[in-house]
């Protein structure tokens, strides 16, 4: 059968093998570095062209249909014509801070990609706090936002990153809250640890309705972070033309692009992690026949499919809703969405106390 | 009471965005609903809708007959002046002159399409055609004169 680990385990042992200890961590890093990269230039062809696409079907339209087979090849020819533009840095900017500011984005991106299992086995680094890590780091973001939006020097920018520095940190807390109810449940907060405990049914399905609460908060409150429509006043194009990048171009405007899409990723795999269990095959109970032949599925297809469900799913959202208004974004968050988490954290804690879920 | 209302409102929003996300939910499962039209492949089976305006035309019947009269009814309905009509008087049968249509002058490019010619006709000579590719290399040729040569008044419209 597929498997990722055995090749992982495999190049592993070779790499041990053949180099002294320090040499061979070192090749590890590179290969990461590189897989990691290749990975997020995949998925954000991937993803912008997915969005495009479902945009369209939502909208009884076509979308993109030219480049390349059934359209494939048209986010490809976006990204190059990106990387062939002039990347301007306006007079009146902060130079520094306008140049940083991108790659801040990105690299906050890029670390929570850490703790996140791909498959059994396939995990770049399995730290004991993974989820604690991923909540802390994902808040990192905010300064690249923030940076751009002060470094530009206009007033759109800056407006475009105060949202964002507002709706961020209180959508932060529900998501935080729901993120705990699972750990709660499944008393670590190690990915691995918390994978394991849904051998025997995601916590969506064995945690009654509390459960379903929390992945409700958590859907909402993560497309609010990742400054998504409904949520997306960050951005509002119709009023602040494009918020915190409206002075960006070229390849610098393509890595905050990038990072709204690997942060969508990332948000709906720890989504996909908690609540669905990851790589973890559906499993229903004590059918030992139905629960083996879902294992013969690989357990990157089960990551991934999740995954690109809930991707999906966000963007159901985004061309449905119409944007909020800022009192409204931030009255949904205090007054309905954290109360209503808070209350839900202590029915799961009594669930998990009373060992009431299946 | 407090508690009911939020509940309620909490209760409604869901319901509501759920509404919401079934219609485009519904779209994206039913591709035969799109309506985009790839235009330059299908010109031979374009659909256009049945009140899409393309240009004023003229009806004429197989023995070359219109229906206008000369009135300038159009030329006076007309908000930028495209129509112009050049009328000629016709001798009848029992000797009297009668006012007839010589040239029905249509000026394609100062044309928006406003339908209200269509509209002001009182005999329905004129109406709204589905052609669109008007574009030419000199707008001498956007003028047009919408009566065919030799054609004449139906008979028995006044």
């Amino acid at each position: 059968m597929f498997s990722l680990e055995y090749i992982t385990d495999s190049i592993q042992h070779w790499l041990y093998s053949t180099f002294n200890p320090t040499m061979a961590l070192l090749l590890e890093c590179l290969i990461i570095i590189l897989l990691v990269t290749a990975f997020f230039g995949v998925l954000g062809l991937v993803l912008v062209l997915m969005e495009r696409k479902v945009a369209a079907r939502m909208q009884i339209r076509l979308g993109p249909n030219r480049v390349g087979p059934k359209g494939m090849l048209q986010t490809t020819a976006d990204t190059i014509k990106l990387m062939m533009k002039e990347g301007l840095t306006p007079d009146g900017a902060d130079k520094f801070l306008f140049n940083l500011a991108p790659f801040i984005v990105m690299i906050a991106a890029m670390l929570v990609l850490a703790p996140i299992a791909f498959a059994k086995g396939f995990q770049i680094w399995d730290i004991n706090i993974g989820v604690l890590y991923v909540s802390a780091v994902s808040s990192v973001s905010v300064i690249g936002i923030l940076m751009a939006g002060w470094a530009s020097n206009n007033k759109y920018s800056l407006l475009g990153a105060m949202r964002s520095g507002a709706q961020i940190v209180s959508y932060e807390l529900s998501a935080g809250l729901s993120i705990i109810s699972i750990v709660v449940l499944s008393g670590s907060l190690q990915i691995s640890e918390i994978i394991a405990s849904q051998q025997t049914g995601w916590w969506l399905f064995r945690g009654h309705i509390p459960v379903i609460i929390a992945f409700v908060i958590f859907i909402i409150a993560v497309t609010a972070e990742t400054n998504r429509a409904p949520f997306d006043l960050a951005e509002a194009e119709s009023e602040l033309t494009a918020g915190f990048h409206t002075e960006y171009s070229g390849m610098k405007f393509a890595l905050f692009f990038l990072a709204e899409y690997i942060n969508i990723f990332i948000v709906c795999a720890i989504g996909a992690t908690l609540f669905l269990g990851g790589w973890m095959p559906l499993h229903i109970g004590h059918w030992k026949g139905f629960n083996h032949i879902m294992d013969y599925i690989p357990s990157s297809v089960w990551f991934l499919g999740k995954t690109f469900f809930l991707i999906f799913l966000i963007m159901w959202f985004r061309w449905t809703f119409p944007r909020l208004r800022v009192d409204q974004l931030l009255s949904l968050e205090w007054k309905y969405l954290l109360p209503i988490s808070m209350f839900n954290l202590l029915l799961v804690t009594l669930i998990a106390i009373m060992g009431w879920h299946f | 009471m407090f508690i009911k209302d939020y509940i309620s409102d909490v209760y409604n929003a869901v319901t509501s965005l759920l509404k919401g996300m079934r219609t485009t939910g519904g779209y994206f499962i039913r591709p035969k609903e799109i309506i985009t039209q790839q235009y330059p492949d299908n010109r031979a089976q374009m659909k256009l809708p049945e009140r899409f305006r393309g240009e004023v035309v003229m009806s004429h019947d197989e023995n070359n007959e219109h229906a206008c009269t000369g009135c300038t009814a159009c030329e006076l309905a007309c908000p930028n002046a495209t129509i112009k009509i050049v009328t000629k008087f016709d001798t009848t049968p029992e000797g009297k002159k009668k006012k007839a249509l010589d040239t029905f002058v249509y000026h394609l490019e100062l044309c928006t399409m406003c339908n209200l010619c269509v509209e002001a006709c009182p005999t329905s000579a004129i109406k709204m055609a589905q052609t669109f590719e008007h574009s030419v290399y000199d707008r001498n040729q956007l003028l047009k004169k919408l009566n065919n040569p030799g054609s004449k008044l139906r008979a028995g419209v006044e």
